[in-house]
């Protein structure tokens, strides 16, 4: 049994470990009313933006000719693809969450014998990929300078990939981040963003538009636009999806350093107790010997 | 009948402006000026950098823009853009920075005609503005 200098000592270190989670649920907590807001408020612009681009596709009329963005490359054989994670740890399954759905994602491009590129933002996604895909990883870019998600970031991301994609060294891109639902909840998704795929949706109306330039010249000034958006989106569902997840694992391991201090006083109590109880049984036995 | 309809600018980061007291808008369409008014066919098109005029019984507004989309449709005016700056708040100084960054752009040698033809409008643009 520990001693009761070892009990006291470990106390108080789980009490000011418990001090730490409590401040960092704190502050994950103001950080995500932040983020949260600004992704309710980015919502509106990334809905118009694939609403016009929605009404632009079903009204092009050579499907043919429709710029490679929106139709793809006409083969599947490189994937792109772009997994978005946090610069910091303590989060929870943050992470990781987004890591497996993008590794069981990778492993059926591989099987399928396709080729396979990652592009990782943020430094945490970087860490854990390395050891397994390593030489997959074409690119690793973090933000830890911007504080909160930012547009110039998303377009810096946006035009790289597009960039890319002009150069011919992918067929298809797929972004991979936390959408986030609440605080308890974020789901990890899989998006592809290049070819554009939104079959299934029907557009809003069925009204016809006037264009000015043409359809075409539109849809390929919008589409690279878009592409940025979306990754935007992706960065600021994400960084709300970091706060949340920071809340709830700070919010747990504080309860469960509760818990541990509440069990350690028990012991510790215990124990003087029977420390007491000892010294008077010598004393009193000492004395009946007398 | 009211001659009015609404507007609406977005841009990545929130909703900028809804007005819906607005009896013309002009925007600065890639292929030249376009003023809107009410029960204008619905249209879609793009910007190159310039000025929003809004006119509205609350009084006229300027914004400068850099590049956009918009989309009237059902007397909605939508405006989606990533960079734009209301003119009364924006001083000398900030229009010399822009002013400044676009020519640095405009006199670059590697880009394409279009960005090329963007950029020497931006200049032109914050030049009138000065």
């Amino acid at each position: 049994m520990a001693s009761l200098d070892d009990l006291k000592k470990r106390i108080a270190s789980v009490k000011s470990t418990q001090k730490i989670t409590k401040a960092m649920k704190m502050v994950a907590a103001a950080k995500l009313r932040r983020a949260q807001e600004s992704a309710e408020k980015g919502r509106p612009y990334s809905e118009k933006m694939n609403n016009v681009i929605l009404n632009l596709s079903n009204g092009i009329s050579d499907k043919e000719n429709a710029p490679k963005l929106l139709s793809g490359t006409g083969q599947e054989k490189t994937h792109l693809c772009v997994v978005m994670t946090s610069d910091r740890g303590l989060c929870g399954g943050f992470n990781s969450n987004i890591i497996k759905k993008a590794k069981s994602y990778f492993a059926k491009i591989l099987d399928e014998g396709k080729e396979l590129k990652i592009i990782t933002v943020g430094s945490k996604g970087n860490d854990q990929l390395k050891r397994v895909y390593g030489d997959k990883i074409i690119k690793n870019i973090s933000f830890k300078e911007s504080k909160n998600a930012n547009y110039f970031d998303a377009d810096k991301v946006g035009k790289m990939v597009i960039e890319k994609f002009e150069a011919g060294e992918f067929d298809v891109c797929t972004i991979f981040y936390n959408q986030f639902k609440n605080v308890i909840t974020q789901i990890p998704q899989a998006q592809q963003i290049i070819p554009l795929n939104n079959e299934g949706e029907e557009s809003s109306s069925e009204e016809s538009y006037e264009f000015e330039p043409d359809e075409d010249e539109i849809l390929s000034n919008l589409l690279p636009k878009n592409i940025s958006t979306q990754i935007f989106k992706a960065m600021l569902e994400n960084s709300a999806s970091e706060q949340g997840s920071r809340m709830s694992a700070m919010d747990n391991a504080t309860r469960n350093a509760g818990e541990m201090v509440d069990k350690l006083t028990i012991e510790y109590n215990r124990s003087r107790q029977a420390a007491i109880t000892k010294e008077l049984i010598e004393i009193i036995s000492g004395a009946e010997s007398l | 009948m009211s001659e009015e309809f609404k507007v609406e600018i977005v841009n990545p980061e929130k909703s900028f402006l809804v007005k819906d007291d607005v009896s013309e808008v002009v925007v600065p369409a890639f292929e030249g000026e376009m003023g809107i008014l009410k029960d204008h066919i619905s249209i879609i098109s793009f910007l190159k950098p310039g000025i929003i005029k809004i006119l509205s019984k609350s009084g006229d507004e300027n914004y400068y823009v850099e590049d956009g989309i918009v989309e009237f449709k059902n007397n909605n005016l939508s405006i989606l853009t990533s960079t734009i700056f209301n003119l009364a708040d924006m001083d000398k100084s900030k229009q010399q920075d822009l002013l400044k960054q676009a020519e640095e752009e405009a006199n670059k040698t590697d880009i394409n005609d279009q960005s090329k033809y963007l950029a020497d409008q931006k200049v032109e643009v914050l030049k009138t503005l000065n």
